[in-house]
C-alpha cells in the first residue's frame, strides 16, 4: 500500500465519554517475515461500540486475541483502563470474550457455565446466584439455567457464551465474529438485541466481524483493516459514504469507481473533470495525496437515480442499460456511460419499475455531486 | 401390503421380503459382525460356559461328580488362603492402575499439548518396548531389581547402601513395578485421545474467565478427558487382576495372585470344579470392581464442577 491514511478524528457522541478506554500504540506482530499486524495504532473509547472489520488475514482477530492476553505483539504496546498489559496474562486483564465457537463448557449447565468465572471470586451470600440470574434475564434466557449446553441451539449457545463474559463484569468484551455461524434472520436479530445490550450495560464493545453490514449496523465507530494495516477509522455513515481508498470503499458495499483530473485543488476541496460527470466540485479528503493530476472519484449505485420519463435533475447523466438483475425488493442496472471505461452500476428500488426497463433502453441517470467522493487508489 | 399387490403370487412376496430382509440395515450388520461374532462364541463364551458349569461340580480323583453343589463356592468365598490371594489381587491390580493412569497421564497430556507436528513420532517411540516379548521385559525387571541387579550394585556404588537389599525382588512391589511399566502405553493410548478431543478454545475460555493454567486445567481439561482415565483404569485393571506370569517370576512367595492358584488348581492340584469356582469369583468381582471405577470417577467429576 502506497500511502497510510492517518486515523480520522473521531465524529462527536454525547452518548459517550470521551475518555479512553484501550490504547493500541504502533502494535506490530509477526510471524516470520509475516506481519499479521504492522504498526497498528488505536484508540477505543470508553463505553463505545468499536468494531474491527476486514477481509480475512487482515489481523483484526490477531489484534483482538492481543488485547484479550492470548497473544502477545512483536513491538508496540497496549493499554486497557490505562493499564499496560504487557506481562500481564489474559487471566488478569479485565477483558472478557465471546469465543466464534462460543467454547461452551460441554460438562457443564447453563448455570454453570455462566457462573464459571464467578466460582473462584468466593462471592457471598447468594451473590453469585443473582448475578447468573441478572445475566441470563439480559440475554433472555431465563428459566433455561439448568439446560446442558449440549441441548442448546446456535442462537441459545451465543447467549450463554455472552451472558458467561457479561456477568464478569469486563471493561472489555470482546467479541470474535460471534454472529458468523447463525443464519441470516437470528443474525439480524441479534445485531439488534447486541447493540441494545451494549447500550444497556455502557461496557466497551470490541466486535471482530467481516461482514460490513454486521459493522455498519451495530458499531459507534470502525476500524476497517487490510492486510495487517488499519486503513480507516471513522463512523459507520463517514465510512461508508466517504472511504479513504478504493479499498475501503469496495470492502463496504458496492462502489462506481471514476477517473477524474484535477483541474483545481485547494484546502478543503477539489475541482475535477471526469469523462462521464464533467466538471465536479467535491470534498478533499483528509488523506488525500496528489498523485499527479489524476484521481478517483467514487459513487454508491443507490445515489444514482432513474429518471423517468420527461423529469429532469440539475445534475444528469445519460447511457444505455445493458445488464438487469433483480434482487426482490431492489434491482441492479448495469449502466453504460459514453466516455466511462466501466459501466455504472445502479441500484434502484422497485417501487416506480425499475424490475422492468428493458436491457438495450436508453437511459438518464440523476445524481448529487455531493454524493461523488475523491479518494486515494 | 397385500392389497397393493393383489394377485401377485405368495412366493415373489415371499422373496421380495427376502431382498428387502437382506437389504436392511441391521441384518448386513449382523452379516459382517457374525464371523467374528462366532468366534467369540465358540472360543470365549463356551469355554466360559463349562468353567461356570465345572465350578458347581465336584472333583473325586479321576472323575467329576455332575451333581450341583456350592461347595467349591463355600471354599473359594471363605478358606483364607483363597480370601488373601483375591484382596492381594485386587489391592496390586487397583494400585497398578492408580500408579499407570497417573503416570501416563503427563505423558500424553505432553505428547496432546506439546507435540506440535510430532505427535506421531512420539507415539511410535511409545510402541518401542512392545518390540519385545513380554517375558524378556519382566525378565529385565528381574535384572534390574535383582539381589546383583542394577539398582542395587547403583546404589551401593553411589553409598547409600551397604550391602544389597533383598526387599527390592520377590515381592508384591516388584510385581506392581513390572506391571505398571508393561502397562503404561495401554494407559497412555486411550488418555492422549480423549486429550486429543479437548477444544483447544475452552482452555483458553477458562482462561479468559480467570483462571491459572492449574484451575483451567482441573475443571476443564481434566474433567472433559476423564472417559480416557476410565478406560485406561479399566484397560490396566482388568487384565492385571488375572496375570501369572508377573507374579511367578518377580512376585516370590509375597507377590503370588489369584491366578497362580487358579492354575494350580487346573494343573497340579488336579481341582478343576475349585480352579473353576475361583474363576468366576474373580470375574465377578472384577466386574464390580470396574462398574464402581467408573462410578467412582464419574462421581470426581461431578464434584470437580
Amino acid at each position: 500500500m502506497p500511502e497510510q491514511p492517518p486515523i480520522e478524528r473521531p465524529q462527536s457522541d454525547p452518548a459517550q465519554s470521551d475518555r479512553s478506554m484501550i490504547e493500541i500504540r504502533n502494535v506490530t506482530r509477526s510471524y516470520g517475515s509475516f506481519k499479521a499486524l504492522d504498526d497498528a495504532s488505536l484508540t477505543i473509547k470508553e463505553g463505545e461500540f468499536f468494531s474491527l472489520l476486514g477481509p480475512s488475514g487482515c489481523g483484526k482477530t490477531t489484534l483482538l486475541r492481543m488485547i484479550a492476553g492470548f497473544d502477545n505483539p512483536t513491538s508496540g504496546s497496549i493499554a486497557v483502563g490505562g493499564q499496560p498489559m504487557e506481562g500481564i496474562p489474559a487471566n488478569r486483564r479485565p477483558t472478557n470474550m465471546v469465543f466464534q465457537s462460543y467454547a461452551i463448557f460441554p460438562h457443564l449447565n447453563v448455570e454453570q457455565n455462566v457462573a464459571y468465572g464467578l466460582k473462584r471470586l468466593r462471592l457471598q451470600g447468594g451473590e453469585e446466584k443473582r448475578r447468573v440470574e441478572e445475566a441470563l434475564a439480559q440475554v433472555s434466557l431465563t428459566g433455561l439455567g439448568k439446560r446442558l449446553a449440549t441441548e442448546l441451539s446456535g442462537g441459545q449457545r451465543q447467549r450463554v457464551a455472552l451472558a458467561r463474559a457479561l456477568v464478569m463484569r469486563p471493561k472489555v468484551l470482546l467479541l470474535d465474529e460471534p454472529l458468523s455461524a447463525l443464519d441470516k434472520k437470528l443474525r439480524e436479530q441479534m445485531q439488534v438485541e447486541l447493540r441494545r445490550l451494549q447500550q444497556a450495560v455502557g461496557i466497551t464493545f470490541v466486535l471482530v466481524t467481516h461482514d460490513q453490514y454486521e459493522a455498519l449496523a451495530m458499531s459507534d465507530r470502525i476500524a476497517v483493516m487490510f492486510g495487517g494495516r488499519i486503513a480507516q477509522v471513522a463512523s459507520p455513515k463517514e465510512i461508508y459514504q466517504r472511504p479513504v481508498n478504493r479499498q475501503v470503499a469496495d470492502f463496504l458495499g458496492g462502489m462506481n469507481f471514476v477517473k477524474a483530473e484535477i483541474v483545481e485543488e485547494n484546502g478543503a476541496s477539489l475541482i475535477v473533470d471526469t469523462l462521464g460527470f464533467g466538471r465536479v466540485k467535491t470534498d478533499k479528503p483528509k488523506a488525500f495525496m496528489r498523485n499527479g493530476g489524476a484521481a478517483t472519484l467514487g459513487i454508491r449505485p443507490e445515489r444514482l437515480r432513474v429518471l423517468w420519463d420527461n423529469a429532469t435533475a440539475k445534475f444528469e447523466v445519460a447511457g444505455k442499460v445493458v445488464e438487469r438483475h433483480y434482487f426482490g425488493e431492489i434491482t441492479h442496472l448495469i449502466v453504460e456511460i459514453p466516455g466511462l471505461e466501466k459501466p455504472l452500476s445502479v441500484t434502484e428500488t422497485n417501487d416506480f419499475g425499475a424490475d422492468d426497463i428493458p436491457v438495450g433502453t436508453p437511459i438518464r441517470l440523476a445524481y448529487d455531486p455531493e454524493a461523488l467522493v475523491a479518494m486515494g487508489d | 401390503m397385500t392389497a397393493t399387490v393383489e394377485g401377485s403370487p405368495p412366493l415373489r412376496m415371499t422373496r421380495a421380503r427376502r431382498n428387502a430382509l437382506l437389504q436392511s440395515e441391521p441384518v448386513q450388520g449382523f452379516a459382517l459382525i457374525s464371523p467374528t461374532f462366532l468366534y467369540a462364541l465358540v472360543l470365549l463364551v463356551l469355554p466360559i460356559l463349562v468353567v461356570i458349569a465345572h465350578s458347581f461340580w465336584t472333583q473325586h480323583y479321576l472323575t467329576i461328580d455332575r451333581t450341583f453343589t456350592l461347595e467349591n463356592y463355600r471354599v473359594a468365598l471363605t478358606e483364607p488362603i483363597y480370601r488373601d490371594l483375591l484382596w492381594r489381587s485386587l489391592y496390586i491390580s487397583l494400585t497398578v492402575s492408580l500408579f499407570t493412569v497417573i503416570l501416563a497421564y503427563p505423558i500424553a497430556y505432553f505428547i496432546s499439548f506439546h507435540g506440535g507436528r510430532h505427535k506421531s513420532l512420539w507415539l511410535f517411540l511409545i510402541t518401542i518396548p512392545f518390540w519385545t516379548s513380554y517375558l524378556l521385559r519382566v525378565m529385565s525387571w528381574k535384572v534390574i531389581l535383582g539381589y546383583n541387579g542394577v539398582l542395587n550394585s547403583g546404589l551401593i556404588g553411589l553409598g547409600f547402601i551397604d550391602e544389597p537389599s533383598t526387599a527390592l525382588l520377590y515381592n508384591s512391589s516388584a510385581v506392581i513395578i513390572t506391571l505398571t511399566h508393561a502397562w503404561a502405553a495401554f494407559a497412555i493410548l486411550p488418555i492422549f485421545v480423549s486429550l486429543e478431543k479437548v477444544d483447544r478454545t475452552l482452555v483458553e475460555a477458562a482462561t479468559d474467565l480467570g483462571d491459572g493454567p492449574l484451575r483451567s486445567f482441573l475443571r476443564v481439561t481434566l474433567p472433559l478427558s476423564a472417559p480416557g482415565v476410565i478406560s485406561a483404569a479399566l484397560i490396566v485393571m482388568i487384565p492385571t487382576v488375572g496375570d501369572y506370569v508377573t507374579p511367578k517370576l518377580v512376585g516370590g512367595k509375597d507377590g503370588v495372585m489369584i491366578a497362580n492358584a487358579i492354575q494350580a488348581q487346573f494343573g497340579k492340584a488336579a481341582n478343576w470344579p475349585l480352579g473353576a469356582a475361583l474363576s468366576v469369583t474373580t470375574m465377578l468381582i472384577v466386574t464390580l470392581m470396574a462398574g464402581a471405577t467408573v462410578l467412582i470417577i464419574r462421581a470426581l467429576q461431578r464434584l470437580a464442577r
